[in-house]
């Protein structure tokens, strides 16, 4: 390895007493948050502060309120007639739940990756350009520019430069979904949400998504729920464990994979139940 | 049989003894493919057959009337010493009343679609569209007695100059009984668009009308538009109606308040009459019939092309 310059140091000196001196704020905190389907009792008194610019991981076994949590967070949730909720999720201080707050400002900024990806069945360009037309830019000159960003910044720029007027449909599923990555950054939001984002991916596409929800942090705050524990621990700055509908287990994710405090943490994480 | 008496039964052994007995199936099996070949072919023959004699018929028809002379007479008096065979007045008489009858049709229906895809509950769709779909089961014949004895003295209530029969009247009504269809096919062609699309829109912080308008309708176009137009080719083939309400008046006009003859009105009046094998009246029977199929042909070529170039896979 090259010896680091005098300069290189500095920055890497300032960059660590930066992290010390200035706390990290929180983007989205949640208080009391209670949800019920009907009857079942889903979310059960969640209390969780995410700052911003980390990545949160949110795990924990199929049906423990993992992904309704995380729809909770942008309101997706209320697509399920039946559904109720209690509680406070303040977003930037601002109570989300609050019945005067509008969806759509909340959603606009934050955006959402899903499971499976989901592009429009349009051109890989109406594809990014579709958020930023529905909030009013029109500019063909602004759009362009838009689109590039956005495809740069989700890593897929390089390999769909030459094609973006063909049928998103097109793509593989890794591109889709980096596709949908970069339709989400077209609308510059605060925070994205990503529900299980690589489980219809094959490992390599999966990869290319971790490395680029790395790079993401510095910009964005990301809170990506995830099946798989490895990836949870390879690219999350915390973690929270779910298990029936409660928070268990919530804290840095070094401590939750090497020192979990809880003993249902702990067997989760190795693999003897879910 | 032997397996009563406690010998384990061994199915492979009962299998080859079955296969002994087979052998009359598999020749059956062999003729199914031609069989079934047969029967399909019964429609495809018959289609073959009618297009053969209405271009046999129309061909003896312009033996008769210059190809010309029908294709730009707006004269038709079919009866008489001094006959014209000029297809115009009932060619404007099949548009207009096709037009009047999408002009209705096509944005009730529409937005009824939008309406139940989108906007409706489950538990009240569930309800609307089965009502929807009786309403297309009514007979066309009281459709067109609705609109001659109801329809047609209510317009006449607040535009005086409207005559007894004309054909604003069976347009709008024959637009009603389009909407059905139209709303039914476009909301199969909504619903198919998968949720993920709109929760995809939704989390871009777009509106529940930004969604149905800017994803959904797009990517259900192609089945949308084929909705349009099987209602305009029913519009075009729909004779009842206009035979009722409109009267029989062979007018080259394009003001809606007078009565007009449309081309499948026609082939009722003549048939119903006495048209003597053979003669020009009788002749020019198959002509129309032949304009009326070139019609409602190329309308479907059309809508064929429209729906693959605007597709939208997913």
């Amino acid at each position: 390895m090259a010896v680091l310059t005098d300069r290189e140091k500095t920055m890497m000196k300032q960059e660590t007493q930066n992290a010390e001196e200035t706390p990290k704020r929180v983007v989205y905190n949640t208080k009391d948050l209670n949800l019920w389907y009907g009857e079942g009792h889903a979310l059960k008194n969640i209390n969780l502060a995410i700052n911003e610019n980390e990545v949160t991981a949110i795990i924990g076994p199929s049906g423990c309120g993992k992904s309704t949590y995380i729809k909770t967070l942008n309101r997706m949730v209320e697509l399920v007639p039946t559904v109720r909720i209690s509680g406070e999720i303040l977003y930037r201080e601002r109570n989300i739940l609050d019945k005067n707050f509008k969806v759509e400002d909340l959603r606009t900024r934050v955006g959402m990756v899903f499971q499976k990806p989901n592009p429009f069945p349009k051109s890989i360009y109406e594809n990014i350009a579709y958020g930023p037309k529905i909030h009013g830019i029109r500019s063909k000159k602004i759009l362009d520019e838009i689109v590039e960003k956005s495809l740069r910044g989700a890593a897929i720029w390089d390999e769909v430069k030459d094609r973006l007027n063909q049928n998103a449909y097109g793509l593989s599923g890794g591109q889709q979904q980096r596709l949908c990555i970069a339709r989400c950054l077209a609308i510059e939001p605060d925070v994205i949400l990503m529900d299980e984002p690589t489980s219809a991916l094959d490992p390599i596409s999966t990869l290319k998504v971790e490395e680029l929800v790395q790079e993401m942090k510095k910009d964005y705050s990301i809170i990506i729920v995830t099946h798989n524990m490895q990836q949870a621990a390879r690219i999350s700055d915390k973690t929270a464990f779910f298990l029936n509908g409660e928070v268990i287990e919530f804290a840095n994710t070094d401590k939750i994979f090497s020192n979990p405090s809880d003993k249902r943490t702990e067997d989760y994480i190795t693999g003897r139940f879910g | 049989m032997d397996h009563k008496s406690g010998k384990p039964i061994k199915v492979s052994e009962l299998i080859q003894e079955k296969k002994k007995s087979k052998n009359f199936n598999q020749t059956f099996e062999k003729l199914i493919p031609g069989i079934l070949l047969g029967i399909a072919a019964i429609s495809i023959l018959t289609t073959i057959g009618i297009l053969l004699t209405l271009l046999t018929e129309t061909i003896n028809f312009f033996r008769e009337v210059p190809f010309l002379d029908f294709f730009t007479g707006t004269q038709l008096k079919p009866l008489g010493e001094n006959a014209v065979f000029g297809v115009l007045p009932l060619l404007t008489g099949t548009l207009i009343s096709t037009a009047i009858a999408m002009v209705v049709a096509i944005p009730i229906g529409l937005m009824t679609a939008v309406f139940l895809s989108e906007y409706a509950s489950e538990k009240l769709r569930r309800t609307l569209k089965p009502m929807l779909e009786v309403l297309a089961g009514i007979p066309t014949i009281v459709y067109g007695f609705f609109a001659f004895t109801f329809v047609t003295p209510l317009l006449r209530s607040f535009i005086p100059g409207l005559e007894p029969t004309n054909i604003l009247s069976p347009g709008l009504v024959m637009g009603i009984m389009i909407i059905p269809m139209v709303a039914s096919l476009s909301e199969d062609a909504m619903s198919a668009v998968p949720n993920t699309m709109r929760e995809g829109a939704l989390a871009l912080g777009a509106t529940k009308l930004e969604v149905t308008w800017k994803v959904v309708v797009p990517a259900a176009i192609s089945g949308i538009i084929a909705s349009f137009v099987l209602g305009i080719s029913r519009a075009i083939g729909e004779t009842m109606i206009v035979a009722i309400a409109s009267g029989s008046s062979k007018n080259f006009t394009f003001d809606v308040t007078q009565s007009m003859q449309t081309m499948t009105a026609y082939i009722v009046e003549v048939t119903g009459g006495e048209a003597a094998a053979g003669t020009t009246l009788y002749y020019s029977l198959y002509a129309v019939a032949m304009t009326l199929f070139v019609f409602t042909l190329v309308m479907n070529l059309l809508a064929q092309y429209i729906s693959r170039k605007f597709r939208e896979e997913y």
